[in-house]
């Protein structure tokens, strides 16, 4: 993310060390041979558990394999079946339905929650409301999956309170309807996610230079045009950060969709990681799971890399 | 320029309806939890008479004190190797001239973006291969692998940025590499090593899918993998599963209350660096 600036002082580096250091010559040839001892234990750990099994993963995918027998040398055929088969291609709809709830609605409610507490409610209802906004954030997600699956049954918290506000008519089971189900297992996302969002938004709004809303007073502009003036353009690396993580997060979802539905009802909710964890580990298709694994990590890496690109690319031009 | 009056209470009605929504998976855990075990509450509702001793009965049959134990051993096994390793290279990344290093780096760049489902099958057979399959290493081992791309990348941001002068004066002082690293650095990167492991605690901790693929024996998990374990048990039991969730969310909720401010700065800085 602050590549540019590591590339800037790297240079700088080089040129001072080019000119002060002739004394130092043998031990610098010491140095990068202790570079490498100093990195070799990092390097061992990230080679055994994940270089390794990626590489595997990329093995695997080429592979029919039940996981016990001998495995099958099949080709493509296993990318052909993600890419084909019509229960597989709407687990990967869902993970990108899932991008609305995890990623756009807290960036965009985030944003809102960051200006209120910013610019309209200064002191100690805003300090609360953040403290507790962000607690989500170091709440296993596991525990938040049990939460609100108790919280949307038919028994519920949200039933309850539709109820007692006159909404008694739409009450349900919410994670066993199958049209609402990708949804409610979206709120969740929205639950653990916004905090995050906003806190991290409302630390960038706090570096904005103070000059520039006085000078877009004197112009007299309302909080609306400021807002998309000033605060929206300054804050690019931070909704950059923002949209990768939750991205990230949701085409990755697994332990909340795991405990809330567990992909149910139906395959209503099912998602990419809970379809690798179930096809290799209880339909034993080794082969088939690991070429869905490599299909989601492209795409996650597709889908990040241009945010990447475009925050960083605007960073050059500022 | 303070904003109208029914712009602040509209702001401060907004910030209370999110406080409350937030707040309410915790408020419908507590009192389903004070419900009479196995009946199925109704909402969130004050019992007649509070049944506190579901909280007892949760910590025994969920197996409190042993999890907690093993989730700690967990912890102890992975978070002071990955900060250790994670520190070495950065120092190396970042103040020491490495031949390769900005490849090296690269790779390890590139695994900062990977979900865990994309390598949990080969590392289920990887680690059965390795017999640490039902061993709390079958979590440690491949976390700390795991944290090494976000680790080696905080750690190398915070020496990147110290000046090479100290490595220089203290090599013509006669320190060695390690010595420099050791003596120097290590004690002026403390708040960067703190934070790393503040946030590789609470990823261990909270860590499910290694847990539940690797590792059978609940008591061998982490919390959040013992969590899953005791809602397949208990899933039907509203009152009960509720005091268990509790007491597995307590040690972490309480910890984020007393250090709040190092918890929201660290996590915060660590997804702007990563």
């Amino acid at each position: 993310m602050s590549h540019t600036t590591m590339t800037s002082r790297r240079d700088h580096r080089a040129g001072r060390l080019a000119m002060g250091s002739r004394a130092l010559v043998p031990r610098a040839r010491a140095a990068r041979l202790h570079g490498w001892l100093f990195l070799s234990p990092a390097l061992a750990a990230y080679g055994l558990f994940v270089l390794w099994p990626l590489i595997t993963s990329l093995r695997y995918s080429l592979y029919s394999w039940d996981g016990v027998t001998a495995a099958r040398w099949v080709g493509l055929d296993n990318y052909r079946t993600v890419f084909s088969d019509s229960a597989l291609l709407s687990v990967l709809g869902h993970a990108f339905q899932l991008i609305i709830y995890f990623s756009l609605i807290p960036v965009t409610l985030g944003l809102i929650v960051a200006a209120v507490m910013r610019r309209v409610v200064v002191g100690r209802l805003g300090t609360v409301a953040r403290t507790v906004l962000f607690l989500p954030q170091v709440v296993p997600l596991v525990a938040a999956g049990i939460a609100w699956n108790w919280v949307l049954s038919s028994n519920g918290a949200v039933n309850q309170i539709l109820s007692a506000i006159g909404l008694g008519g739409i009450t349900r089971a919410w994670l066993g309807d199958f049209t609402y189900a990708l949804p409610a297992v979206g709120v969740i996302g929205v639950w653990v996610l916004l905090g995050f969002c906003t806190v991290l938004l409302l630390v960038g709004m706090s570096k904005i230079d103070p000059v520039l809303y006085e000078a877009a007073q004197l112009d007299g502009a309302g909080p609306i045009k400021e807002f998309l003036n000033i605060t929206l353009p300054s804050l690019r690396q931070e909704i950059g950060v923002c949209v990768t993580v939750t991205v990230i997060a949701a085409l990755s979802a697994f332990d909340i969709v795991f405990i809330a539905t567990s992909g149910g009802p139906g395959d209503a909710t099912m998602v990419p990681g809970l379809e690798i964890y179930q096809l290799a580990f209880y339909n034993r298709e080794v082969g088939l799971a690991s070429a869905l694994a490599v299909v989601l990590m492209l795409l996650v890496l597709v889908c990040v890399l241009p945010i990447q690109w475009f925050v960083n690319r605007g960073d050059v031009r500022a | 320029m303070r904003p109208a009056r029914t712009t602040r209470l509209s702001g401060a009605a907004l910030l209370l309806v999110l406080i409350a929504w937030t707040l309410l998976p915790f408020a419908s855990l507590f009192t389903a939890a004070l419900h009479q075990s196995g009946t199925y509450p109704s909402g969130i509702s004050w019992p007649a008479h509070p049944h506190w001793d579901n909280f007892v009965q949760a910590f025994n049959v969920a197996n409190m004190a042993t999890i907690f134990k093993s989730s700690s051993l967990i912890v102890l096994g992975a978070v002071p190797v990955t900060v250790l390793i994670a520190s070495m290279a950065g120092f190396a990344l970042g103040q020491l001239q490495v031949a390769g290093g900005r490849f090296v780096f690269l790779l390890f760049l590139l695994g900062l973006t990977l979900p865990f489902e994309g390598i949990i099958v080969p590392l289920y057979y990887e680690i059965e291969h390795l017999g640490f399959l039902d061993t709390r290493w079958a979590i440690i081992l491949p976390l700390t692998g795991l944290f090494m791309p976000f680790g080696v990348f905080w750690m190398r941001a915070h020496f990147v940025n110290m000046p090479l002068e100290l490595s220089e004066a203290a090599s013509i002082d006669g320190a060695g590499t390690w010595q420099q690293f050791w003596r120097v650095h290590v004690p002026l990167a403390r708040p960067a090593v703190v934070s790393l492991a503040i946030l590789t605690t609470v990823w261990t901790w909270n860590q499910f899918l290694l847990a539940i693929v690797l590792v059978n024996d609940p008591t061998e998990r982490t919390m959040a993998g013992a969590l899953g374990a005791f809602q397949g048990d208990w899933g039907t039991n509203v009152p009960l599963l509720s005091a268990g969730s509790l007491l597995i969310l307590a040690p972490m909720i309480l910890i984020y209350f007393i250090f709040q401010r190092q918890f929201i700065s660290a996590l915060l800085q660590g997804s702007v660096k990563g």
